[in-house]
């Protein structure tokens, strides 16, 4: 891609870029370094950013150049991406968003990570995140809050919305985004992006900085379900390293991209469409469903009936494994320490004073108290019958339907600090929480824009129906072009 | 009042796998601090335990060996709390669902009485890291501690027993009892200096006869068998004297001090810490089935008591040799060998517990030091079966072989010319010898009363033995002996 070509980078997909390095058109150094612009002209006002990591990524550039004049280049090689900044990463600055990860370097690499340098992806930096995951809105990292390109004024959704904000912005083709609650499809849905939760288990958290052990899956976030397919391909399979990971094969998911969709069998969750949601929001979303009966599929109201419970047990189970899974922070090995010290207890209470924000300390509160003597049963144990239930309203209603669809959040992105209260914050990701509960894959796709803000469409599947949501998303995106809406902040940097 | 002690033991047992039950990291001793801690056992962010398969075999076969019901599905938990040498801020142990159900254990008592001992459960653990107290200062000269990671992660298998123990004694008998059967199964070195083994005592007492138990005290952490006996003996006494003056006995942890031989106060009950335990999930529970069960228990090697048993039914040893030897894997090994060799249990067992035992406690040495193996010393019994050699002749080749100075009995026999004199002619020729070079004492056994002359006797064997420099067969001097003097009365 030559230079008159650059200011069109950010319209590209990782499919398309693929293509162009297959055929000479662009190199990956000229790829790396056009992105590399835009960064650096978005990040100012973005802020989606925490790390650019612009020389390694220039010479994994040149190694992948030389690996395909080499003749050993695979589909993804030379392609830039962006990660998270919760994924590990050897050598480079690893925070999760937090001032007590703000000196971190990770010797190691999360398996994701040497996934993707093993497809040949070259990672231009760490993106922008809640503290340690815990938000919705991308307002809690210690970092400051990022930007949603489509509206300065609006939130990115969180936690991963430095991801859904560097693709939306075409920053990056494709970011690796992580989802405890809906940190995947809630931002993806508030950035006009394509973004996959697989199922639990169907790729390594090895490496992964842990909120809720549980819960945590990581997923590709997009412009399209072609891309998410092709980045899934290169990460998922069982990992030795991680003994909760699927030990089942991985498809081919971009094979059966074009699969025809007629007899398709669609379930309308009713508990989706009920108070809170945003009618336009709603009328979007119902449009989409219409796209797909044009497309040859049945609609059919399904029920989940345990759905009202689930904001109740993720909020009991998600804290309690957080609350355990942050006690490694505590100043001794690595991380941030407070100075001078008292006594080892004075290190551990002012290390994490200091070094934790306002919501990861609520939800360790929450979490310590709701496993203490006592509690234990009334909360810890009742919201695990709760989630049993919850999985169990998914598997009845997949023996009658392929996939269910709703919104991904009852709103479009709302404003910087509009939600004040942690409770109002915690009920956004009311429709996208049962779904990591019961450990089942999920999509959102663009499918509408309400006041100039996008609106996401949430497809689920049955366990490891990976190929089928991506299928049904791509059949979607061929029909409509919701997805290849641009901000015009993406324009604006060119 | 009469009292009566009731105690139970937490015994943790330190499983010898090559790598930590989470990580790939080795378990090795004593290398440089932090030298074999790995991003797992640090508790670096993101990293994952992976379970080491060679634990829970190791964790089954002690739950077989004392025919405790195994787990078809054990799950790991995590206690939570906070401590420097704690990396994850949490130990993965197993609360709720333990790999080795309820089993019992039999323990052998001075006076060869047998006792039967309940074991609760057994469940697996990781170890934590080691805090050094010691010779750590800052850049301004303050006192730190260094923290080493190198024992995070070592697998442990926590053995709980029911509060089945009376004594001090019966402690101290069980621990070795659960010592003998995890180095018999080769599950652990049981190097109790190297903290392989160590336990939590909790004794309590009671007036005899009442149902009820007293107040208990927990013991931390006692690592020797002698530690155990007095550490016991302490805490009984002060919980008697402390009721009998009127006084209670306060629920509490306490630590046993070897060098005053006293106990005391660690925390009490209102300082427990609240350990929010709850299941981990990194780790999926441990799935057993019938048939990775059985295929354990075929390979299970005998075990002591049965050997034991083996040792005096069968081999007509004696009540005490057949378990002080069967205690020991190594010394039943070696004792097993050497009766093979000379084909003779009980001069096998005798040698074994008398010189060899002896010669290895003298030079602290453990069996399997032994300078002498157990087929060098089969064939040196072998040698006074046979009356190639006398049982004098005999303890010279054994300090001979001990020292090194020749590969077998017969070499060393041969070289030192022990070889014993059995051709009648030349024993003949010696007692010829003597009687004429010891006309004195001739006369005085030719004029002694008939019933004195037996002891008169020890005299001539004496000299004929030493002309013989030990070589000549005793029964046969002594025979011959008495006949020729005999024929001069």
């Amino acid at each position: 891609m030559s230079d008159h070509t650059a200011d069109a980078t950010f319209d590209h997909t990782v499919t398309s870029l693929a293509a162009a390095l297959q055929n000479g058109d662009a190199s990956s150094r000229e790829l790396t370094t056009d992105y590399l612009k835009r960064i650096e002209r978005a990040e100012p006002t973005l802020n989606s950013f925490i790390s650019v990591t612009a020389e390694q990524a220039l010479a994994a550039a040149d190694d992948a150049d030389q690996a395909r004049a080499d003749g050993c280049a695979g589909f993804l090689t030379g392609v830039p991406i962006s990660l998270k900044d919760i994924f590990c990463t050897q050598g480079v600055k690893t925070t999760c968003g937090s001032k007590m990860l703000d000196n971190f370097i990770a010797p190691y690499n999360a398996t994701v990570v040497d996934k993707l340098a093993a497809a040949g992806c070259i990672s231009l930096g760490k993106t922008n995140m809640d503290e340690f995951a815990m938000g919705s809105s991308n307002e809690t990292s210690y970092y400051g809050a990022v930007k949603n390109p489509w509206d300065s004024a609006a939130v990115p959704g969180g936690s991963s919305g430095g991801s859904a904000a560097a693709v939306a912005a075409g920053l990056t083709p494709a970011s690796m985004g992580s989802d405890t609650g809906g940190s995947i499809r809630q931002p993806a849905a508030f950035c006009g992006v394509t973004g996959l939760k697989p199922t639990y288990g169907r790729v390594s958290r090895y490496g992964i900085i842990a909120y809720a052990s549980s819960l945590d899956q990581a997923g590709p976030m997009a412009r399209t379900a072609e891309d998410c397919a092709h980045l899934l391909g290169a990460i998922a399979g069982h990992d030795l390293r991680d003994s909760t990971s699927a030990t089942r094969g991985v498809p081919d998911y971009a094979a059966e991209l074009d699969a025809p969709l007629a007899g398709l069998k669609i379930g309308l969750p009713r508990e989706y469409f009920g108070d809170g949601l945003d009618p336009a929001v709603a009328s979007a979303v119902r449009e989409a469903v219409k796209v797909y009966e044009s497309l040859g599929a049945t609609v059919r109201d399904v029920s989940l009936p345990h759905t009202r419970y689930a904001t109740s047990a993720y909020y009991v189970i998600a804290p309690a494994e957080a609350s355990s899974n942050l006690a490694r922070f505590d100043g001794v090995r690595f991380g941030h320490r407070c100075e001078h010290p008292e006594d080892l207890i004075d290190l551990y209470q002012r290390s994490r004073a200091e070094g934790f924000g306002e919501e990861v300390k609520r939800r360790i509160l929450i979490g310590t108290h709701t496993l203490s003597e006592g509690f234990f049963d009334a909360y810890y144990t009742k919201a695990q019958k709760v989630r049993r239930l919850i999985r169990q309203d998914f598997l009845d209603a997949f023996d009658q339907v392929d996939v269910l669809m709703g919104p991904t959040s009852p709103t479009p992105a709302f404003d910087l600090g509009a939600q004040k209260d942690p409770v109002s914050m915690y009920l956004q990701d009311i429709y996208t929480i049962a779904v990591n509960l019961a450990g089942i894959p999920g999509i959102s796709v663009p499918a509408g824009m309400v006041d100039g803000r996008p609106v996401g469409l949430q497809i689920l599947g049955s366990h490891f129906a990976e190929a089928r949501l991506l299928n049904v998303a791509h059949r979607f995106q061929q029909t409509t072009d919701w997805h290849q809406q641009r901000p015009a902040f993406a324009k604006e940097i060119a | 009042m009469q009292w009566e002690t009731v105690i139970g033991l937490e015994v943790h047992v330190q499983l010898a796998t090559r790598s930590k039950i989470f990580s790939g990291a080795s378990t090795a001793f004593g290398a440089e601090p932090n030298t074999q801690a790995c991003a797992v056992d640090l508790g670096m962010p993101g990293t994952l335990p992976v379970l080491n398969e060679q634990a829970v075999a190791m964790a089954v076969q002690f739950g077989l060996g004392v025919n405790a019901e195994i787990a078809e599905t054990s799950v790991f938990d995590r206690k939570n709390y906070f401590y420097a040498d704690l990396p994850k801020g949490y130990q993965t142990s197993q609360m709720y669902h333990p790999i080795v159900g309820p089993g019992e254990l039999l323990i052998r008592l001075d006076d060869d009485v047998t006792k039967r001992v309940r074991i609760h459960h057994a469940h697996l653990e990781e170890d934590a890291g080691k805090s050094l107290h010691e010779s750590f200062t800052d850049a301004t000269g303050r006192e730190m501690t260094g923290i080493d990671l190198n024992r995070a992660g070592t697998p442990l298998l926590e053995i709980v027993s029911e509060p089945d123990m009376r004594s001090a004694k019966e402690a101290s008998a069980y621990l070795r009892a659960i010592h003998s059967i995890v180095t018999y199964l080769g599950i652990s070195d049981g190097n109790m200096a190297e903290g392989s083994m160590r336990c939590d005592v909790n004794v309590s007492v009671r007036p005899r006869g009442q149902d009820a138990l007293g107040t208990r005290t927990e013991i931390k952490n006692v690592n020797s068998f002698r530690f155990v006996e007095h550490a016991i003996a302490f805490e009984v006494e002060r919980q008697i004297e402390l009721i009998e003056d009127g006084g209670e006995v306060v629920q509490e942890t306490r630590l046993y001090d070897p060098e005053s031989d006293e106990t005391r106060s660690m925390r009490t009950k209102e300082e427990a810490n609240d350990y929010r335990y709850f299941p981990c999930p990194d780790l999926l529970p441990v799935v057993l089935d019938q048939a990775y069960i059985d295929h354990l228990r075929d390979a299970l090697p005998e075990l002591p008591e049965a050997k034991r048993a083996r040792f005096e039914d069968e081999l007509g040893l004696s009540a005490y040799d057949a378990s002080v030897i069967a205690a020991s894997r190594d010394m039943a090994d070696y004792f097993e060998e050497a009766m093979r060799v000379c084909g003779d249990a009980k001069q096998a067992a005798n040698w074994v517990q008398g010189e060899l035992s002896a010669a290895l406690k003298r030079e602290h040495l453990e069996v399997t030091e032994s300078p002498i193996t157990a087929r060098q010393l089969g064939e040196l019994i072998g040698r006074v079966q046979d009356d190639t050699i006398s049982g004098k002749a005999a303890k010279q080749v054994f300090q001979a072989l001990w020292d090194g100075q020749g590969e077998s009995a017969d070499e060393i026999i041969e070289a030192k010319g022990l070889k014993q004199v059995t051709d009648t002619g030349a024993i003949d020729a010696m007692i010829d010898d003597v009687i004429a070079q010891s006309p004195k004492q001739v006369a005085q056994y030719v004029e002694a009363e008939p019933d004195k002359r037996g002891k008169m006797i020890g005299y001539f064997v004496g000299q004929v033995m030493k002309a013989s420099r030990g070589t000549a067969n005793p029964q046969q001097v002594n025979q011959r002996l008495k006949e020729k003097l005999d024929a001069l009365v």
